[in-house]
């Protein structure tokens, strides 16, 4: 197993994620595993009770997951966002800029290339889950 | 034309740095060709039949002399003296090495261009009107639209895995000459009845395997909210296109399954909820980059009599330009179509020639046609003839613009590794078969367009007349399609019956012409004479 | 017979599997039967080849000939412009591809 690359300060959750169905069917679970197939939006009503999300990622060509984490930044979901699986060290900052915060990648990642990944992009076009601002808001500031 | 400042080239050369990054990866052995292939594409770069392929974007098909002096340098220094327009107003390169790609990419930025997202499973290049800005009968110039989503589409993280490829392409007329409704995302700028503009969005259109002509989703979508709404389409299509099935991933199919209504429902649910997050940009920015399309400084008064006495440039001036908003002024188009030549190739010395045509006759500007062709879209009528010598010298001077020798084909089987059959040689013989016949002036405007496999990068499914290579048990075999479309009437073509081989094709051709010259009425265009009488008295001439 | 094919890592370049090394020209290719799999593995890993795959061929004249026209486009180049192919000089190389 790979080293977890984490970007938060608080303490991780201690126990594993369960699936969608099996987080809503019972309430002490605070950590959910989210698959392509999944409707992050059917979280929403419990994002109160959850510290963990993981976003699986079974091949990293699947993008659903960078959708499911926005969703769940903009509705105000705080906790970690984790993406799980065929994480490649190229996908990083776009995962970053969707409320990703934390990444458990199948296979071990140079620390070099991460951090080159992260230092990468001097501006961002868009807005996103992020808190950088885009180049149309700097232009007009 | 759109400037660079420091934000969008610090972008730029972020780009290039990071594939030069992900290239030495790959040839150090960290990343493998399966997890390297998305990345690369995402840069234009193919590995095709012969060597790798480099696609470069030209946005919304403008460049100007200096950018198209660079495009012809590269041509020269990096690949084998040439180039080939797109059907995307793109520019491709066909005998490129991985090694020079980052340097390559490097000179495309010196001269604010690159070959971002020119491939791959995300937002391609914007494409546009190539009249854009000189067209009599546009409402507004569409490019700033284009512009705007150009930024917003660059590096978007939530749209760069999407399920599939996603192609959109912006106009500002009812004449649509960018193929727009078979767009996976056509915008057409309009007025509404109160003199406000704003964008009516046609979704899930397309070629390829399975065409479809999109429907509109919302007629109206005020401008301050263009971004926001592209945004919601784009998260549906994320969320719900199919991944399952290569063939089956593109938005077309996902509109075509969950019907436009259903798909219009869920892209309002979330252009309502985007509208709440601010995702929009400051309507500032669009003000900003309109200032970068303002008309150049046209001449006053420029006279509009152009000397005739010359028949073949008579002839020129009828058949490749195009009526100009400005009085005294045309666009001129430069056919990449000389008879027996390969459409859509320039060699790096024609490129050149055209560059220093357009700083002198142009106002330094150039347009890319889907067509393949290539536009002087603001010339003084008055500097025609001196244009058209020089353009006539150097072989570029061929009258065909929009008759049957005009013909967009694909690389096909001499090229691609997806293709099935090759579509340069057909194209070749039929401009030859016509040239030779005389009839290229008589059958007036008669779109011909040809793909080497059922992907249909030659558009056959648009072409009044089309022809799609197949691979019949190893032999080339070509099927006949008629009554396609592009423009305002789109509509696709049909396919009359059973293939022909390489020298059949061509006689099919020149059968199903002479079908439309027996049976034309006054004025009626090949495609008009085909929808009046239909398929039949064709396929009795073809396979009697 | 099979012979093993693929593109040069670095140039993109189409090449043939000799038995020992990696040429353009098809004519030095080898019938690798029965081997494909594993030299296609050995290769790739060792990145001196891109993307290998086998393909069938016959001998013609002499030398192998792929069975498939998109392979004999690929060895030689392209149809419509044969001064950039392999063989500029040869008139006759056009009946080879098709």
């Amino acid at each position: 197993m790979a080293e977890t690359l984490r970007y938060r300060d608080d303490q991780p959750v201690d126990h594993p994620a369960v699936t969608v169905d099996a987080f809503l069917d019972q309430s002490n679970a605070a950590a959910v595993r989210i698959e392509p197939g999944d409707d992050a939006r059917e979280l929403l009503p419990h994002l109160g009770r959850l510290s963990l999300v993981e976003v699986n990622f079974p091949a990293f060509g699947d993008g659903r997951g960078y959708s499911s984490a926005r969703i769940l930044r903009e509705a105000g979901y705080e906790g970690e966002l984790r993406a799980v699986g065929d994480v490649l060290v190229d996908q990083l900052a776009y995962m970053r800029r969707c409320g990703f915060d934390a990444f458990e990648p199948d296979q071990q990642l140079d620390k070099d290339d991460v951090q080159a990944a992260f230092d990468r992009w001097p501006e961002v076009y868009q807005d996103a889950a992020d808190d950088r601002t885009p180049i149309w808001t700097k232009r007009h500031a | 034309m759109y400037k660079y400042d420091q934000y969008d080239q610090a972008m730029v050369d972020a780009r290039v740095e990071e594939f030069r990054d992900q290239a030495r990866r790959r040839l150090e052995g960290k990343l493998t060709e399966d997890q390297f292939k998305p990345l690369r594409l995402m840069n234009g770069l193919y590995l095709q039949l012969h060597a790798y392929m480099l696609r470069v974007a030209i946005p919304y098909g403008t460049l100007n002399s200096q950018q198209m002096h660079a495009l012809a340098d590269i041509a020269d220094k990096y690949d084998r003296g040439y180039g080939h327009f797109t059907t995307r107003q793109n520019i491709q390169y066909n005998w490129i090495k991985l090694e020079d790609a980052g340097d390559i990419l490097a000179d495309l930025a010196k001269v604010e261009m690159h070959a971002i997202q020119t491939s791959g499973n995300c937002i391609r290049n914007i494409s546009s009107d190539h009249f854009a800005g000189a067209a009599a009968d546009e409402i507004v110039d569409p490019r700033p639209y284009a512009e705007l989503l150009r930024q917003w589409s660059s590096f978007h993280p939530e749209f760069s895995y999407l399920p599939r490829k996603f192609k959109i392409a912006v106009i500002a007329s009812d004449t649509d000459r960018a193929a727009m409704r078979l767009h996976d995302i056509g915008i057409q700028i309009v007025k509404n009845d109160a003199g406000e503009l704003g964008a009516a969005f046609y979704v899930g259109g397309g070629m390829g395997r399975t065409p479809m002509v999109a429907p509109c989703i919302n007629a109206f979508v005020p401008l301050d909210r263009l971004v926001t709404y592209a945004e919601a389409c784009l998260r549906v299509y994320n969320r719900h296109g199919r991944r399952d099935n290569k063939y089956k991933a593109r938005i077309k199919i996902l509109v075509h399954e969950m019907g436009a209504e259903e798909y219009t429902r869920q892209v309002e649910a979330e252009y309502a909820h985007l509208l709440e997050e601010g995702v929009e940009p400051p309507f500032a920015e669009l003000e900003r980059i309109r200032t970068y399309f303002e008309d150049p400084l046209f001449e006053a008064g420029a006279p509009e009599e152009v000397d005739r006495s010359d028949p073949d440039f008579a002839v020129w001036v009828d058949r490749n330009t195009v009526a100009h908003k400005e009085a005294g002024y045309v666009s001129a188009v430069i056919s990449l179509k000389p008879v027996g030549g390969i459409p859509g190739d320039a060699t790096a010395e024609q490129m050149r020639l055209m560059a220093d045509l357009a700083k002198d006759y142009s106002f330094d500007e150039l347009r890319v046609m889907h067509t393949q062709n290539i536009v002087l879209p603001h010339v003084r009528k008055a500097d025609l003839h001196a244009l058209w010598t020089a353009l006539d010298e150097a072989g570029l001077g061929s009258p065909n613009l929009d008759t049957v020798e005009d013909i967009i084909a694909c690389p096909g089987l001499d090229y691609c590794s997806l293709a099935n059959a090759r579509s340069i040689p057909i194209a070749q013989r039929i401009s030859e078969r016509f040239a030779a016949n005389g009839k290229t002036g008589t059958l007036g405007e008669l779109k011909l367009k040809i793909s080497g496999c059922i992907n249909a990068c030659g558009h056959h499914h648009a072409g009044h007349i089309g022809i799609l290579g197949v691979d019949r048990k190893g032999v080339e075999n070509y099927q006949l399609l008629l009554g396609g479309s592009e423009a305002e009437d789109v509509s696709l073509a049909k396919i009359t019956g059973p293939g022909f081989d390489e020298n059949g094709i061509v006689d099919a051709v020149e059968t199903v012409t002479n079908v439309y010259e027996n049976e034309r009425q006054d004025g009626e265009r090949f495609l008009d004479t085909y929808r009046r009488i239909g398929m039949n008295p064709f396929k009795e001439a073809l396979y009697g | 017979m099979r012979l093993l094919t693929g593109n040069d890592l670095k140039t993109g370049a189409v090449t043939w599997w000799t038995g020992s090394d990696w040429s353009i020209h098809v004519e030095d290719a080898a019938d690798v039967t029965g081997n494909e799999d594993e030299i296609a593995r050995r290769e790739e890993a060792s990145r001196r080849v891109n993307s290998p795959y086998a393909v069938d061929a016959e001998l013609h004249e002499g030398s192998p000939r792929p069975a498939h026209i998109k392979e004999r486009v690929r060895a030689l180049g392209p149809t419509v412009r044969p001064d950039l192919t392999l063989k500029p000089a040869d008139p006759e190389i056009g009946n080879w591809v098709i």
